[in-house]
């Protein structure tokens, strides 16, 4: 496998999705290339970082008024 | 930040929103309403119209918690509403995303050809001289990574439309593939293009902000 190809089957590799012939290849190559094997890591920690983020909330408006919707409709 | 994604489970949390447990709507209110946020983003055209989008889920939300059949988890039948909300409006307002097959920007190679060897070179698409990906270092501190955490949510505004919304499902609000497929309405092979494709200029914004600014901060001794 070369690595140009390598790069572009990530997302499958991590997802599982390889056909098993591919899975082999990858893994053989990623055995032994450093840069492909500092690339999935990159992925890796590209994909962990984003799953960090907090992104913000609705406004304080719009929150008060679904709390006191919620607080209404359960009194009905 | 960690706690915040720490919820009971759903037999639980169904259970106090049915009794009217205003905190535990709170909670999963302040969870959720942030990815929610920039979901709904990718189908309509402005933040005002996508907070209403998010306002309008929850109120459904409220109404119909009383018949929620666990068939699915919470959080899916919530986003379920909110892509539905979302897509209503963002017809409305004639700016629709359809997912139904890929656009030809979103074929093609993800990483720059030139940094592999040209066809022809000895180790052909092999990475080239100077070119090889260099191992990073993701700052501990927590000021730094807030700085880090900073430019994935920029790249990820700036994403196409089809791009951000998967990879916020993805990688932002933790879903499945296969959720995934079935909200979008896309194949799995489509979905993963889109997956990949946003990935990757993720990855390659963060190693060009690794590779400039933190060489200042964190070189100290690799000169």
């Amino acid at each position: 496998m070369n690595c140009n190809e390598f790069v572009e089957l990530v997302t499958e590799f991590l997802d599982g999705a390889l056909p098993e012939d591919d899975e082999r290849r990858f893994i053989e190559h990623l055995a032994e290339c450093s840069g492909c094997e500092t690339y999935l890591d990159q992925f890796r920690q590209t994909i962990a970082t984003t799953g960090e983020l907090t992104p913000d909330g609705i406004s304080a408006d719009a929150r008060q008024q679904l709390l006191s919707a919620f607080r209404d409709w359960q009194r009905e | 930040m960690a706690g915040a994604r720490e919820l009971p489970p759903d037999e639980v949390l169904v259970q106090r929103l049915r009794d009217g447990d205003e905190e535990t709507f709170a909670l999963v209110l302040d969870t959720w309403s942030g990815s929610m946020l920039r979901l709904a983003m990718s189908f309509v055209s402005t933040r005002d119209s996508a907070q209403e989008a998010v306002q309008d889920t929850w109120l459904a939300v409220i109404k119909g918690i009383g018949d929620f059949e666990g068939r699915s988890s919470l959080k899916t039948w919530v986003y379920r509403i909110l892509v539905n909300t979302a897509k209503a409006r963002g017809t409305k307002e004639s700016r629709t995303v359809p997912f139904t097959s890929l656009l030809p920007e979103e074929e093609g190679p993800t990483v720059d050809a030139d940094r592999f060897r040209a066809p022809g070179e000895p180790y052909a698409g092999h990475w080239a001289v100077g070119q090889k990906p260099q191992p990073w270092h993701i700052p501990e501190d927590h000021v730094l990574r807030g700085e880090v955490r900073e430019v994935i949510a920029e790249a990820i505004d700036e994403l196409p439309p089809r791009l951000r919304t998967v990879i916020t499902l993805r990688d932002v609000a933790g879903y499945g593939s296969e959720e995934v497929c079935d909200l979008l309405e896309i194949s799995p092979g489509n979905q993963r293009v889109l997956l990949h494709r946003a990935r990757a200029l993720l990855r390659r914004k963060l190693e060009k902000y690794l590779s400039g600014a933190h060489d200042v901060a964190g070189g100290r001794g690799r000169a």
